[in-house]
């Protein structure tokens, strides 16, 4: 399992999907942290989907992790996009069978190719964490903002509990990409499939159905990056609620993808 | 020690009910190199992914290296095997790529080099995957299977996209393997090449065994052949006659007479055309070689 993981940092590691993956999560993670700040007094809003944020909830504790936060569903798409088209590749090029050749344990295959890219995973969320943070550090004092509790005692707390929520979520929409790879052995098909389920058909789902962002996989893992959001306010889905009906969706999703991948032929 | 390099015992795969391969049983010694023929769609690749687990056989066993191919984990770090040609990652450089698989498989990465330029890739070893031409993607694919130092090799037609110089090398370095020990399973359309190097053969036709076992036992028993050349183009017909009389079957191809027949009766021709008036200008008796009698076999031509 861990040659497998090696062998794939190997592969993760090349300059163009390397520094492209995490240029893009830098341009991002800037991009969404600052336009909290710099919008503060928009009357359209400074945060997605129009919501405001205003000085008094940015000077929170949290106040510092809002930007992270909000980057966090983002990151979860990019994760998506990359375990889908890491898993799919190996069998548009045929690569499936040398691997299976050096390595037959089918199931030590996938873990392996998991722990790697949960480790390029990790790298992502760090970064996007440092990025967004110090842009909030940087862009607070010009938004009037305070940040004194930012770093106290509730703040560490704070961006603690944001990391390993957005690792949650993140590693929830890549193992779905992982599995659409698996499943539809294709890395277009899979990234279309997986992108334009999460952000489109999700959305009119819920446009047309409230109620049903509480059940659809795509809602309860940006739920989770974000901590949850409270019952009653317009996006009500609470983090337990999320972390539950999320965990459902990534397991049964692996259990099925593990299991045909162990018994498919490959016969490309 | 098994005395087997590969045994398999009525191993069958159904696609539905279309049967890729069909109770197949043939053994290959150890430290051999055999030949695996037959026409496109006979079921050699089939046989080789069962052979490396990467698909269910659907009946019948058989043994790697003394191991069930029901478990390749057993067996699989001692083979190397390239099966329906090379397939490597575009972005990465033929050492890259090498290096992922050795590390994949377990292996030191200081070989990579040296089986690069053991395959002629040296120079080129930095180099993208994607830049390579048809040729360079084999000889990496041979160096990945060598990359084991394997105890068995299995090779799907490796010599596609090669030059004759290619062509050359790969028969050497596969006679130079098997002279070290190395049992070596190649299957290829050339069968000039295999006929030259393999000890052993193993012949498929729509999914079934035709032959296995020596190749010189095969081209043994099929009926030799006697060529014949009068001096004029007309005295043909006439040799013609005279050995269809004697109960052969021949028949006029390229300007000369193919008898099928013992060596022995060459002597008997050569008296009956010189009775008949006839000067032969040529009078050769051979066996078939494996093309001729690959076609006989498989009915192909």
């Amino acid at each position: 399992m861990w040659h497998v993981a090696f062998a794939e940092l190997r592969k993760l590691r090349r300059p163009t999907l390397f520094l492209g993956t995490m240029g893009a999560v830098v341009f991002f993670s800037a991009l969404f942290s600052s336009l909290l700040f710099l919008l503060i007094d928009s009357p359209q809003g400074n945060s997605d989907r129009g919501r405001v944020v205003g000085r008094a909830v940015l000077g929170l504790a949290t106040g510092g992790v809002q930007g992270f936060s909000s980057v966090g569903g983002f990151l979860g798409i990019i994760a998506l996009c990359v375990f889908a088209a890491q898993t799919a590749q190996e069998y548009t090029y045929g690569t499936l069978r040398n691997l299976l050749v050096r390595q037959p344990g089918r199931l030590r295959i996938l873990l392996g190719k998991f722990i790697a890219m949960k480790i390029f995973a990790l790298v992502m969320i760090l970064l996007a964490a440092i990025v967004s943070i110090g842009a909030s550090v940087i862009l607070a004092p010009g938004a009037k903002v305070s940040t004194d509790l930012w770093f106290g005692p509730d703040g560490r707390q704070a961006i603690f509990t944001t990391f390993v929520n957005v690792i949650i979520s993140v590693i929830g929409f890549g193992t779905i990409g992982m599995v659409l790879g698996l499943l539809l052995r294709s890395p277009i098909s899979a990234i279309s499939l997986g992108v334009l389920w999460l952000l489109i058909v999700e959305n009119l789902l819920i446009a047309v159905k409230n109620s049903l962002q509480d059940w659809l996989p795509g809602a309860q893992l940006s739920a989770i990056a974000s901590g949850g959001t409270p019952r009653g306010s317009a996006q009500s889905i609470e983090y337990s609620h999320a972390l539950l009906v999320g965990g459902i969706y990534v397991a049964v999703a692996v259990t099925i993808a593990s299991f045909l991948f162990v018994r498919r032929d490959v016969a490309n | 020690m098994p005395s087997t390099a590969i045994s398999v015992t009525d191993l069958s795969k159904m696609y539905g009910e279309r049967a890729a391969l069909s109770h197949a049983t043939f053994e290959v010694p150890l430290g051999t190199v055999c030949g695996f023929v037959g026409p496109n769609g006979s079921g050699k690749t089939t046989t080789m992914r069962m052979l490396l687990g990467l698909i269910t056989p659907s009946g019948g066993t058989g043994e790697i290296l003394g191991h069930s191919i029901k478990h390749p984990e057993k067996y699989l770090p001692r083979v190397g095997a390239m099966i329906e040609g090379p397939a490597f990652y575009p972005a990465l450089s033929g050492r890259e790529n090498l290096n992922y698989l050795a590390t994949l498989g377990g292996f030191s990465t200081d070989r990579t080099q040296g089986l690069l330029e053991q395959v002629g890739l040296g120079d080129r070893a930095k180099s993208k995957y994607k830049t390579y031409s048809l040729g360079m993607k084999q000889r990496l694919g041979i160096a990945a299977a060598l990359l084991p130092n394997p105890q068995l090799l299995m090779l799907d037609e490796p010599t596609n996209g090669l030059d004759p110089e290619g062509i050359q090398e790969v028969r050497d370095l596969l006679r130079t393997l098997a002279n070290n020990g190395t049992s070596v399973f190649v299957s290829s359309h050339l069968l000039s090449e295999l006929e030259i190097i393999s000890d052993y053969l193993v012949m498929l036709r729509k999914g079934e065994v035709v032959f296995t076992g020596k190749i010189n036992d095969l081209l043994h028993t099929q009926q030799p052949i006697i060529i014949a050349k009068g001096q004029n183009e007309s005295d043909l017909n006439t040799l013609l006659t005279i050995a269809k009389s004697a109960g052969h079957h021949a028949t006029i191809r390229d300007g000369a007479l193919h008898v099928e027949g013992p060596k022995e009766w060459a002597v008997i021709l050569n008296k009956a055309a010189f009775d008949a008036g006839i000067t032969l200008s040529q009078l050769t008796p051979q066996l078939p070689n494996l093309e001729e009698t690959f076609f006989e076999m498989t009915g192909e031509k």
